[in-house]
């Protein structure tokens, strides 16, 4: 048997969307032959797949938009790291450093 | 300050460095003695045309040969490789894989001493992309390229680390060694590749952020077919860990 953390990323990604859609499957086109859902569950099932991929677009959307919003410009490190080389510069030109 | 018996040492895989390397040396030695620690400095220079190992010797006659090694190779012969040789060289318990180019400032090194200690690591890995921690003279479509393929990348394999294409980061030898033995991508999806199996063979990973400035002096040696080589190297991954 394979144990689901050592399955390759792959693999994981395989069974789950398996899983997730077998379910759906049996359930919207009523594989199993029970009672038939209420309309109204039904209507929401059958979209189901589509409200979730847009919803996990807009979240990607979301969260990689705002990570580039506030990606941290280091202008201080920059300014810092420019004296500091000024620093160094004369430190090694003095202990006998030809550039 | 903290004094303990560990031994740091820093490889520093050098091409065409010449105007970096007196710089990011001089960083080294001041942090190190700021903060305590023992360390020494492996320079892996590629047989730069530019007389980057020159500067090398300068640099051992000023703070000794115990502190500064140079072990060079014959040509140009890749970055993993690089690493693999300094490490055969390295005395150290502990070893800090950085670039010579400036984009990574010694000052972290004491913050990720202090980080591996409190939760006993097997790795430290910096990171631009949590807390403080950011990057100076990106454009606005580089940061893009570069959350979004984080993104991706974090959807896709679920690595446990927030920045899986830095490559400033601490390891202990013998994780670094066994590391080493596994990966074989290269490039990017090298360090990507490390971080990876590190989760696989359950190594403990701990995170400082960093500021990352880009490069001042020099060229840039990785070139433009940096996204494609990316997505592949995430795919083989993907498929394959
Ligand atoms: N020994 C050795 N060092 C290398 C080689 N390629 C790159 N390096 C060094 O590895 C470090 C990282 O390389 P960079 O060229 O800075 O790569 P990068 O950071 O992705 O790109 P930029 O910062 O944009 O130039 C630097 O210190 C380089 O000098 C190589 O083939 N051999
Ligand atoms: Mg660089």
């Amino acid at each position: 048997m394979y144990r689901f953390d050592t399955m390759t990323k792959l693999l994981q990604w395989l069974f789950m969307l398996a899983l997730l859609g077998g379910t759906w499957a049996t359930l919207t086109l009523n594989l199993l032959g029970l009672d038939p859902l209420p309309p109204p569950v039904y209507q929401v099932l059958w979209l189901l797949p589509t409200y979730l991929l847009v919803t996990f677009g807009c979240y990607s959307l979301g969260t990689v938009g705002y990570r580039l919003a506030t990606f941290n410009d280091c202008e201080e490190a920059a300014r810092e790291l420019h004296a500091q080389i000024r620093e160094a510069r004369d430190d090694l030109a003095q202990r006998g450093m030809k550039f | 300050m903290a004094a303990s018996r560990d031994k740091y040492s820093v490889l520093l895989p050098t091409y065409n460095e010449r105007e970096n390397l007196p710089l990011i040396v001089w960083l080294l030695v001041r942090s190190f003695r700021e903060s305590g620690n023992d360390f020494e400095i492996i320079v892996i220079d590629d047989g730069s045309p530019d007389g980057t190992q020159e500067i090398a010797e300068q640099l051992i006659k000023i703070y000794g040969s115990d502190r500064i090694l140079l072990r060079p190779r014959a040509k140009k012969l890749g970055l993993g490789t690089a690493y693999i040789h300094g490490m055969k060289h390295a005395t150290g318990n502990f070893i800090i894989i950085m670039d010579a180019d400036l984009s990574h400032h010694p000052k972290f090194i004491p913050e990720f001493i202090r980080k591996q200690k409190e939760g006993n690591f097997d790795i430290v890995s910096g990171t631009r992309y949590k807390g403080n921690g950011g990057v100076h003279g990106w454009d606005v479509k580089r940061k893009l390229i570069s959350r979004g393929a984080n993104f991706l990348t974090q959807v896709l394999l679920r690595p446990g680390a927030s920045d899986l294409t830095g490559s400033f980061r601490l390891y202990r030898k013998e994780v670094l060694q066994k590391l080493m033995e596994k990966c074989v991508s290269k490039g990017y999806v090298f360090q990507m590749e490390m971080i990876v199996r590190a989760r696989q063979l359950e190594y403990s990973i701990g995170e400082v952020p960093i500021s990352f400035v880009d490069r001042v002096y020099g060229e840039s040696k990785l070139g433009g077919n940096e996204i494609v080589s990316f997505l592949k190297g995430l795919l083989t991954l993907f498929a394959t860990t």
